[in-house]
């Protein structure tokens, strides 16, 4: 019953004191809609090599009968890997092998953020800025990045060796802050260690994954506070069956 | 706490439990708590640890496994048959190590039903992503043949055709060293047909996501496991009925399935042993953010949680007394300030008490140089960024809480806005499909819950110095 008044009053609030907003909203870095480009358009012809096509037929075994759609986002990252992005003609590809409409393909390689739709860089530098990163210094870590890469988030340098993201957590808190470089973690880092890093990767060369302080992996810095004994063996305190 | 004041609370005719105040917030507690078994909890003895490699400094392949004692008599475990298994289980008190806590042997159980002629399967969630979290990459990198036997173990008690491994797309080399782990145990016989010699058939796959932190919730994970986008799906039917591929399903996590087959050796007795009754077991902790040496470690539940930080991370930067607010469990959770945390007990009712919860039982601490405001709103632009979008409390909704708590870091608000948050929180938590929401709503409210005078100093602050500026809730 109330309901008519108190809609008025709510238009009447609107009209008086809110200006209403017209400009576009932003809810992902990424655009979702494809748009033909010189580089990705469905004319460019994609295939699997003769070694990936071996791989995706494993790939489809380990699903049952019937349910070959589960193979689709191994596909998709197959695909990736071996174009290095996933290009439309790709997805198309995917579709095709797993005999799917193609809008099915379409609407899981734009929900999940590991697929990248447009050109990327050879090294894709992912720096990690959620807060147990970020409590940890990962502000300073991510405008090395931009500096040292001269390039901003969401970038790829002109000689397409680098795309620089901002991503959320990784799972490697307790080796905060750290970066992903494709595939590899590099964690505890510093300014210094990152512009090291970085320009390995400048000069093609791989730097070492891992802890860049010394750590091996998760242990406190310095002496162990635990397993400092040889794990028992076999039937260590093993009840009767 | 230190207040006798209990009032006798009946949410359901033959619950009774008791209210005990906590500042000025009533939390209801089990009355019938069980007596404390021991004087005190924690550190647990070496011998006593279940990850043996944590650190990754033995051979993690399958000849440094059996040498630390994995796959040692799982012929004979898995002969004794599924009531065995869950027995045994149910007798550990071994609670889902996930973050809800759900008793695994009752999980287990709800599968062991008559066949009805489908499959069933296993899926192993390890699509670890809840910000602090980080102890499955540890198990799956340095100690993977854990997980594949636990994956035979689970499977044998659920009565499962086969186990998938759904892990985080991030992860490669730990789904790289899990890949070869599998690949050993199928060439020595332990997995795949007639397992272990027992004649028991059961496959273990590994299966990588694409980035999305709403797959670590069961029937998301379920959804992107069939090819999908992983959008969780409305229960009931829960997965125990319909679940992958239509299949009754059970989803666990790494942690869980991992410490089943040592639970299996060394006796459901031995673990409950361990930590407070109702909590029992050993337990990874992660303990990130402002500590001298933070550090993943298994130590035994219940143990306190400023023992845990001093005595594995070197304690707290700059001294205990430099601590501001910890987050017990995973982002999800609410923080706790100083005062709560010096009393803190790390179990499921331990935290439970202190209005906050184990969740995954990842520690990140906050010194007093932490801009506390800005550590919360970063974690709901994360929730922001992983919200499916399925729901429209939770798409909106955390949108609407990330901007408002962005003007509370500056102060850039009036202070009624705090009590609009409040209830803004409250009408996205519970009001989703999943638990998405409530873990962005939660964050928000403890923040409030402890830090409101800090919003109102900045408010304050914001407007005396910016005396021309009209607050932006206008």
């Amino acid at each position: 019953m109330n309901l008519l008044p108190n809609l008025r009053r709510l238009v009447q609030n609107l009209v008086t004191q809110r200006t209403l907003k017209t400009s576009s909203i932003s809810l992902s870095e990424n655009l979702f809609v494809h748009r033909d480009s010189a580089e990705d358009n469905p004319d460019i012809k994609f295939e699997f090599n003769e070694e990936n096509k071996k791989r995706a037929d494993a790939i489809l075994s380990i699903y049952p009968e019937g349910h070959k759609r589960a193979a689709m986002i191994p596909l998709l990252d197959l695909a990736q890997r071996q174009h290095g992005w996933l290009p439309i003609s790709a997805m198309h590809k995917v579709a095709e092998i797993l005999d799917l409409p193609k809008m099915r393909v379409y609407e899981v390689a734009t929900f999940y953020t590991m697929f990248m739709r447009k050109p990327t860089g050879k090294y894709h530098v992912q720096v990690c800025t959620t807060t147990p990163c970020w409590l940890r210094g990962s502000d300073e870590v991510l405008s090395c990045c931009k500096s040292e890469l001269g390039i901003g988030v969401g970038e790829t340098s002109k000689d397409g060796m680098f795309t620089l993201s901002e991503v959320e957590c990784l799972g490697a808190c307790v080796n905060a802050p750290m970066i992903q470089v494709n595939d590899d973690y590099y964690e505890d880092l510093t300014p210094e260690t990152t512009r090291k890093i970085l320009n390995e990767l400048k000069a093609s060369k791989k730097p070492p994954p891992g802890p860049q302080n010394g750590r091996f992996a998760a242990e406190p810095k310095g002496d162990f506070t635990s397993l400092k004994s040889e794990p028992p063996g076999p039937g260590f305190k093993m009840q009767d069956l | 706490m230190a207040s006798t004041l209990t009032r006798a609370v009946f949410t359901k005719p033959n619950l009774n439990q008791v209210a005990v105040p906590l500042g000025n917030v009533l939390v209801r507690k089990q009355q019938t708590a069980p007596p404390p078994t021991k004087e005190k909890y924690g550190p647990l003895a070496d011998e006593d640890r279940i990850f043996t490699n944590l650190y990754g400094r033995h051979d993690w392949r399958l000849k440094g496994a059996v040498k630390r004692g994995d796959w040692y008599k799982t012929k004979e475990i898995i002969d004794k048959g599924a009531d065995f298994i869950i027995n045994e289980v149910k007798n550990s008190g071994l609670r889902g190590r996930g973050g809800a806590g759900f008793p695994s042997g009752m999980k287990w159980s709800f599968m062991n039903k008559p066949s009805d002629g489908r499959p069933k399967y296993l899926v192993v969630n390890a699509d670890e992503g809840e910000p602090g979290t980080c102890k499955d990459r540890e198990i799956m990198r340095h100690d993977p043949h854990k997980l594949v036997e636990g994956c035979l173990i689970a499977g044998r008690a659920m009565g499962a055709r086969a186990a998938y491994i759904y892990i985080r797309g991030e992860f490669y080399n730990e789904a790289s060293n899990m890949q070869v782990a599998i690949a050993e145990a199928y060439q020595a016989g332990l997995i795949g047909k007639n397992a272990c010699g027992s004649g028991y058939d059961f496959d273990v796959f590994m299966h990588r996501g694409a980035g999305a932190y709403i797959c670590g919730e069961e029937t998301a994970l379920i959804e992107s496991l069939e090819g999908k986008q992983g959008k969780p799906r409305l229960k009931p039917p829960f997965p125990a009925d319909v679940g992958l591929f239509g299949c009754p399903t059970t989803v666990t996590n790494v942690e869980t399935v991992a410490v089943s087959p040592t639970i299996l050796r060394r006796g459901g007795k031995w673990f409950a042993g361990l930590g407070r009754p109702r909590n029992s077991g050993t337990k990874l902790f992660n303990i990130s953010g402002h500590v001298n040496t933070p550090c993943t470690v298994e130590e035994e539940m219940s143990i306190p949680l400023r023992e845990l930080i001093e005595r594995h991370a070197g304690g707290v930067r700059g001294g205990w007394d430099n601590l501001l607010a910890i987050i017990p469990g995973g982002s999800s959770t609410p923080l706790i300030p100083k005062e709560v945390c010096d009393n803190a007990i790390m179990d499921f009712d331990g935290l439970l008490a202190c209005q906050t919860s184990l969740g995954t039982a990842a520690i990140i601490v906050m010194d007093k140089s932490t801009d506390i405001v800005k550590a919360i709103s970063r974690l709901i632009m994360f929730y922001k960024h992983e919200s499916c979008g399925q729901c429209t409390p939770c798409r909106e909704g955390i949108n609407w809480m990330y901007k408002i708590t962005e003007r509370f870091v500056t102060g850039n608000a009036q202070p009624a806005e705090i009590d609009m948050l409040w209830e803004l929180s409250k009408q996205i938590e519970g009001h989703t499909i999943c638990a998405l929401g409530d873990g962005a709503a939660w964050p928000v409210q403890g923040l409030i819950r402890h830090f409101r005078p800090e919003l109102e100093a900045r408010m304050k602050k914001f407007h005396e110095s910016n005396p021309q500026r009209r607050a932006a809730a206008n």
